[in-house]
Parts: structure tokens; sequence; C-alpha cells
């Protein structure tokens, strides 16, 4: 536990992914199973554990620290793990800390009943690092800024493998991964997925840039819609059927008739999960009802009915098509879908073009018909797995641009603690930009992004002149600055007082110059929404 | 048997002072006030307000009022003003944040001692800290004082006692018809080799910082916090470490508790720290062999492979800063309170954080309130909310006096 511990600490530390990929390496390496396998399991989705930690927490704090004294370091700290191993109070004597192996065995054994004391006596046994180690753990997965890709590519950095391989074999090993180890290590066979429907890398696309245009040739490249749904990879196995989201989340529960749709079939297919309804497609807004869920009803199924638009196809049978160029694999694929053509399912078609400025005219028509905007491959692009540069483009739609009011500022975590770095921000409603005395504010959207660090400290200090108000981590502001938000879309939603929800918002300027008076309306912004 | 509060009046009238009056004995004291009951209302009312009921109901006792009868004998002349606290009958203002006729100023800090003040009360070394600091005209006259050396300014007995935050700090006693304020600027508890430790003047009304008035803050010992440091310059002997230092105190502290190590090597010091370290040594402190960053005398500028290996010490916005610039990969480090909060650090982009601070954490703090068994505690400045808090629910009547132009980042 210390070891891991030490671990996540160094890694909260270091900003180098160089660094933190020789840490993890390390790690590893100088790690025994089955501690090991628990800390990857903890950095790569979470330990097999369910441990309501908030409530066991409530129960033994009350005992520790006075609740308002708990409730201001938890909201200056910014992390509830943390506050707790700052403040709990050191135990005297010897400590004999826990294993990584002790939690997850105690934890997976033992009723709820006895949570609370066997949580206060390990903390007990722990230090500082310690302790937020545990809590980290059992609050479910640590951000220590390490993604389950980066964990995987430091394994194979440190076991000299090509990361595609441990992703291929990730969906058939299971915590504490000794079988895993063992292969990496050499010391045992590749494991297997058998007749398992595994988890094949996506192949990503790169935003397109000004300077890639002139590299490339309109006779190369197809062009493709970009539909505006969920990416998603349909693997079949005549045993089992799995939907895979791009970053290899398993989501099969949530749309079961995709998976009857391909049940007996066997083959990796890649697409785009839609809402379709009576052959066109529905508002992202509808997919969205489905995401998710644990379970699905069977009206939720009728109501908005799932269906896959196919872009290419992986293995087919036996057969590993990846290797082969984008417009074989094409090939192979409609063959395929006149040959078992599945229920709600169709090909992604692509879009014929003479030259690129024939292609930016269709490009612009995609705000209107609510795509959200082109690929662009090479003809002869392999199925790489990454994002691998020179082959997919995406060209999303511009985004639409509004003027808004900041309201609300809330500080951020983890590296912007101690900023201001979440604003909500609205638009005046029953009153006209000219005359605002009449309307009022309504918040639209929330945005954290969008500006340097140098805006963040001046925005940071325009909320701390401008505070009219606090609630806990909350400030609200003088209604005097002007946020060009930029957005891809909005949707209605019930839920905010403002009945719309913005996708996607940033900030694409701040306008210091701009007075609130001259900022947009609601009116503005339903007029974008999607027509029904 | 007790005797009736009234009569505890003039327990402090003389510098000798006593500290055999109890904590209970005080704070009992306030309570049986029976001129609080109004506030005992506010207070109620107020914790009808969300979570606050919660603990009110769980604790049979109710918290402690704002005010003591000290409290309120003290605040009819000690009260913040927007120029700073000011002690009416003495004329003085404590710490002014804007140039005044008379102040008296607890440490050299800027944000504590600014220049054009008319005449300055103070320790010698916080008076030669200015000077460096604003050149000699910084004020119009300066009166220096030893710790304990009595004065007299009006009606008011004015004594400093060594405060334990950085060299010359003080803290300051101000007696006035029988009751007995100790105004403490900032402090800590931790032995320090670079400035005279901490004294516990027992008081009537305790004016206390707050800089880490909240439970998670607990310091490491600023000697093991120096051992990370050199065990990291030993470690990763190709790498240099840049850290990051308030350029008053802390700069000369670290400088020789790494020293302790037995560190030997040169370091390097940004130009803003050199003036500072340079009056420590004057008075004898020995920082072993010290170099500027910026030029080598007669040579011009240093080449950055002179760098190599070493450590460099700057102020922490120049890390992460054009000026860090010239060095290219180096393990970023600070020492500061501050780097117990990871959110903090990473802010900072810190790789290494030192827990080293010249203020008190919360259990010193709270040990502090203790010992000077202060009938009453005002806070000027910090997490004055949270030690309010605390010191009201443990029976000990405080307030916040909210003091403007503190700055408690730069620690």
């Amino acid at each position: 536990m210390q070891r891991f511990a030490q671990l996540l600490d160094n890694l909260v530390y270091t900003q180098s992914r160089n660094r933190k990929l020789a840490l993890l390496g390390d790690y590893f390496a100088t790690t025994p199973d089955p501690d090991r396998g628990w800390a990857l399991a903890a950095l790569t989705g979470g330990l097999p554990i369910r441990f309501p930690l908030r409530r066991v927490l409530g129960d033994i704090l009350t005992d520790i620290i006075d609740p308002e004294l708990y409730k201001m370091s938890r909201d200056y700290v910014g992390d509830t793990a943390e506050t707790v191993s700052l403040l709990w109070p050191e135990h005297e004597g010897t400590r004999s800390p826990p294993s990584l192996n002790d939690v997850v065995e105690t934890f997976q054994t033992t009723s709820p009943n006895a949570h609370a004391p066997l949580l206060k006596n390990m903390l007990d046994q722990l230090d500082t690092s310690g302790r937020f180690a545990l809590l980290k753990l059992l609050g479910g997965a640590p951000r220590v800024g390490v993604s389950a890709r980066l964990a995987k590519q430091s394994l194979a950095n440190g076991f000299e493998t090509d990361i595609n391989d441990i992703e291929e074999v990730w969906h058939a090993v299971s915590p504490p991964f000794e079988e895993l180890f063992a292969w990496l290590a050499g010391e045992g066979p590749r494991p297997d997925p058998g007749l398992k429907p595994v988890f094949r890398p996506l192949m990503l696309a790169h935003p397109i840039e000004d300077q890639d245009w002139p590299n490339l040739e309109p006779q190369d490249i197809v062009a493709e819609w970009k539909w505006d749904g969920i990416r998603v990879q349909v693997a079949a196995k005549p045993t089992e059927v799995r939907i895979y989201s791009r970053t290899g989340d398993e989501i099969t529960h949530s749309f079961p008739e995709i998976a009857s749709a391909f049940t007996g079939l066997d083959c990796v297919a890649d697409g785009e999960l839609l809402i379709v309804r009576d052959g066109v497609i529905a508002p992202f807004n509808d997919l969205q009802q489905r995401l998710n869920r644990k379970a699905v009803s069977a009206r939720m199924q009728r109501d908005y009915p799932a269906h896959v638009r196919l872009y290419d196809l992986l293995l087919s049978g036996p057969d590993d098509l990846r290797g082969l160029s984008l417009v074989e694999r094409r090939t192979q694929l409609e063959e395929w879908i006149e040959t078992h053509s599945p229920p709600r399912t169709d090909l992604s078609s692509f879009v014929s073009f003479d030259d690129f400025e024939h292609l930016q005219s269709i490009w612009e028509t995609t705000r209107a018909d609510e795509i959200e905007g082109l690929m662009l491959k090479q003809k002869q692009s392999p199925y790489i797995a990454g994002r691998p540069k020179g082959y997919w483009w995406k060209w999303k739609r511009a985004p639409l641009t509004i003027d808004c009011v900041m309201m609300y500022a809330q500080r951020g975590s983890g590296k912007r603690s101690s900023f201001y770095s979440d604003y909500t921000f609205g638009v005046w409603k029953d009153g006209t930009p000219e005359d605002p005395a009449l309307g009022e504010l309504v918040p639209v959207g929330k945005a954290y992004s969008g500006f340097t660090d140098a805006e963040l400290g001046k925005l940071d200090k325009f909320i701390r002149e401008n505070t009219t108000d606090r609630f806990g981590p909350v400030r609200a502001v003088e209604p005097r600055l002007v946020l060009e938000i930029a957005f891809d879309a909005v949707q209605p939603s019930p839920r905010h007082k403002s009945g719309i929800a913005m996708r996607f918002p940033r900030i694409a300027r701040i306008r210091w110059d701009k007075p609130a008076e001259d900022a947009d309306t609601l009116e503005t912004i339903e007029a974008l929404l999607p027509k029904q | 048997m007790r005797q009736p509060a009234r009569q505890q009046v003039g327990r402090y009238a003389s510098l000798e002072g006593s500290d055999n009056w109890s904590v209970q004995e005080k704070t009992a004291m306030a309570r049986s006030d029976p001129a609080q009951p109004s506030l005992f209302e506010d207070f109620d009312h107020d914790a009808g307000l969300g979570a606050r009921t919660e603990h009110v109901t769980a604790n049979a006792e109710p918290p402690a009022p704002e005010k003591s009868v000290r409290g309120a004998h003290a605040e009819r002349w000690l009260y913040p003003t927007p120029k700073g606290l000011y002690c009416a009958p003495a004329e003085a203002y404590i710490d002014p944040v804007s140039p005044v006729a008379r102040a008296i100023i607890t440490h050299g800090h800027a944000d504590h001692a600014r220049s054009g003040h008319d005449a300055v009360l103070t320790t010698a070394k916080t008076r030669d800290i200015m000077h460096v600091r604003y050149g000699q005209t910084c004020a119009g006259s300066f009166q220096t004082l030893g710790y304990h050396e009595p004065i007299k300014l009006g009606d008011v007995s004015i004594r400093l006692a060594p405060a334990g935050h950085i060299l010359g700090s003080a803290q300051i006693i101000l007696e006035f018809e029988a009751t007995r304020v100790v105004v403490s600027g900032d402090y800590k508890r931790e032995a320090d080799p670079t400035c005279a430790p901490f004294e516990v003047v027992p008081c009537d009304v305790f004016v206390t910082e707050a800089t880490f008035g909240l439970p998670v803050f607990k310091h490491e010992r600023a000697i093991d916090e120096a051992g990370k440091l050199v065990a990291s310059l030993n470690d990763q002997p190709d790498r240099f470490h840049l850290l990051g230092v308030y350029g008053l105190g802390k700069c000369q502290r670290m400088l020789a508790l790494i020293r302790q190590h037995g560190y030997d090597a040169p370091i390097y010091l940004h130009g803003a720290l050199v003036k500072l370290t340079e009056l420590y040594e004057s008075y004898g402190y020995d920082f072993g062999e010290i170099r500027p960053v910026a030029t080598e005398k007669g040579k011009g500028p240093r080449k950055a492979q002179e760098f190599e290996g070493k450590l460099v010490l700057c102020p922490p916005s120049a890390i992460a800063d054009k000026w860090s610039r010239r060095f290219s990969d180096y393990v970023a480090c600070f020492a500061s309170g501050w780097m117990r909060v990871r959110g903090r650090a990473r802010q900072r982009g810190v790789e290494l954080p030192l827990i080293v601070s010249d203020h008190v954490d919360w259990p010193e703090l709270i040990r502090t309130i203790d010992e000077t068994a202060a009938g009453e505690v005002w806070v000027t400045h910090g997490r004055e909310d949270a030690l309010v808090h605390h010191l009201r629910k443990s029976g000990r009547p405080a307030r916040a006096l909210a003091l403007v132009g503190r700055d408690e980042e730069a620690e």
C-alpha cells in the first residue's frame, strides 16, 4: 500500500509524460503480484469493490472532526480523500499498513456493517499519503493524471510489447491480472480471448488543419459524413455480441437491440450509434436518453430506437482485414452487409465530390443538415489502432457563437484548486439588448476551457473583485463581463431554467471591452434549436 | 471558590504578568458574564441555519460569545481601521498598510512593513531589513526596541517579544488600563536557526494570524523536508533543482537547514534574494558558498551549464516564468506551508513540494492560544472563519478583525 501511495504521490507531482511512464514502469516491474495487478486495476477503471465511501466516511468522521470545520477544510482542499487524509489524527505507536491485496480482500469479503471500523483501523495504520491512496481506491478510480491508456503504455514500454497487443488481450484478462503479467514477462502464454468478442483498439482521426490541405490530393481521398452519434465497435462471436465505446468501455447493456441484431454473426465492425426513426436520424439529445443506463425498458427501445451506421470492417469470420486498404475493406464491408443484412444496421455512404472547392461547399451545408461535419480518409489507409498521422481527418462543422454574461464562478479542482475557473454564464430573457432593465439574466451553460493560463489569472482576479455573493465554493459575480461562447449545438432541456442546454460550450473570447447589456438574448439561442 | 468576574480585572496590570490563570477559569468567566445574553441570542439565531444546527444541538453547551469583558474593554482602544489596527491611546498603528504618523511594525515582510511612515517603532533587525528593502529614507525616524525592553506611548505600556517568524520578528505587547493585548504578527513555534524562538506571553486578548487556520494544515519538520531536497539533489545529479522560497526568512532558513544536512556545493541565488541574504550574513549567519545566478564577478553572465546538478533558490514567482527559461530540465521545488495541499503544488507545477512554513500550523495555533490563556482571541487574517468557529465552540470568545492588505499567499 505504501508503495502504491508513493507512486500516486509521484504521479501527482510529475508533469512529464515520459517521467510518468518511467514511474509506472518501475512500479509494475518491481512490485509483486497480486498488488501490482490491483494497482493496474485501480488506474484503469477501478478495483472490483463496491464501497459506499461517502456514507462510511460520514459515519467515522463524526468522532474525528467538527462538521463545520470539515466542510471548510473540504471546500479549501477541493477533494474529499485528500481532506480526510490530511486531517486524520496520526496514530500513536507502531503501524502495520495493509497491502493493496489486504484492502481488496477485506472489503470484498466483509459485510457493510463492518466497513466503518475496518476503514478507521486501516486509516490509523497509514501515513498521509497512504490514507490518500486508500481513500482514492475506495472512492473509485484515482484521478492522478494517468489514463488507462498511459498505464497500458507503461506496461508496453516496461515489458517491450506493442501497446495494441496489450489492448487486444485486455478484455481477455481481469484483475489482478496475474495472467497478463506472466505473459508480459515471457513466463506465460498470451491470454486467449477464446470465443470472447474482445475489443480491438479503434483508429482515430486528427482534426484537419490549414497546413494539411496542400498535402492532400482529391483523387486519393474519400469523404464521409461525420454522423452525430457515438462511435462504437460491434464485436460479434457466435456465442456473444458486445458493443464497445471508442475507449473500449463495454456498453452492450444499454443497446440490447443492437446486440440482438448481430447475434450469430462473427465480425468486428466500426460504426456510429444513432437513434433513427423511420429512416431519419434523431438529434443527439435523443441518443443521450439511452446512454449510461443499466437497464433499458421496452418503451425506451421503442421511443428511442438504436441503429448502427457502419464505417468499417476489421474482422470478418477468421479474416483480419486491418492490413488491407480502406477501399478493399469497404468492398468487403459492402459484400458483408449484402450477405448478412443485420437489422438496425446500414452503411455510411461516401460523399462524392469533384475537388476540394466542391467539398468545401458540401461541408458548409453540414450545419443545416445536422451533421457533425465531414471525415476525410486516405483510400490506401490500413486500419491502424490509435491516432496515426497522415491517414484520417475530421472536419467538424464550424461552431456557433453567442455573447453571454458571466454570472457565477466556481473554483476548479486539481491544478486549478485555488482559481475560479468554471464559469456559469447567461443571456438576457424578457428584455431587449437595448433595454436590459426590463429583463433578467438566465443561465444557459457552463464552461471551463478555451482560455490561457494568463487569461485564467485575469478572470480569477476579476471574479474576486466583483463578487456579489458566495455559496460555498461558488461566487456570484457582478453581471458585467461578456464571454463569447463557442458551442456545437443547443438542445431543449427542461432541467434548465432557460429551457436549453449547450453542447461543447467553451470560451471563444473574453470580451473585456463589451458592455453586458450588449450580450445576446434567449430568443437568439432558441432560434438555434434543431427543428423538430 | 472563584472570585466574581469583575474582580479579575487588573490581573495583568503589572508587566511581569502572571500565567497561572487557567483557560477554564477565563472561559467560565466569559460565559457567566450577565452582559452577554444578547450575543447568545444572535448566535442561536445563526445556529438555526443549515448544517450548524447539527452540532449545536449535539453539544449541550452553547458556543462562546464573540466578546469577553476584557475584550470589550480592549476593543474600545484597539480596533481595525482601513489603514490597519489602531491603538488609540498610543496614537499608533500596528503594521499599517498605508503611510501613518506612527507605526509599530511586527516584522519585515512587505505586507506588514511598508515604507513612508513618519515614525516607526520596531526591532533593530526589522529596521535593517526595511533599510535594505526600501532604502535609508523609508521612514521619517526609527525607534528600535530590544525584546522585553519597556516603553510608554501615551498611557500604553509597550514591549516586544520574539515571534519566531523571521529574523527580527516580534509580538507586540500592549497594556492599557490593566488590560493586556498581545498582537502576535506572524509567528511559528518550530525551531528556526535564523531567528529567536517564539515566547508565550499570557494575555487577556491574543491577536493572532490564521494563515494556516484549517485542520488540514500540519507542517512537516523543516529539517526533514530539507533532507528530502538534499536526497533529491543526490539522487538526480543530472538535473538541477530550482527551489522557490519567499525571499526574506524562508530563503535563509532553507539555506541554513540544507547546510545542516552537509550539502556543501555552492548554492545559487536569484538576484532578488541576494541582498537580504547578505544582511543575514552581516549578522554572522554562515550559509557556506553562495553565488548570485546572474553574473560572476568580472566575468559577466554565467553559462547555463554551470548550474547543472546544482541548487538554485529563487522567488516562487520566478519558477515557470520568463526567468527560469534559461534552465532547461529542472526539478521545481517549493518550500511553503501551502505545499501540504496537492492542488496547490500542482497549480505551480511543483515536482518536489517541501512543507516548510514560517507560520504556525493548526495544532500549533490551537496550542499557542491555549498557552496564552487569553480570555478572547482576535483573528487578523487567514482562515479566520474556521478558527473563530473552533474557538467559540470550545468556549473561547473570538472574532475576526478582517484586516485588509495581508498577503496570505506569500509564504
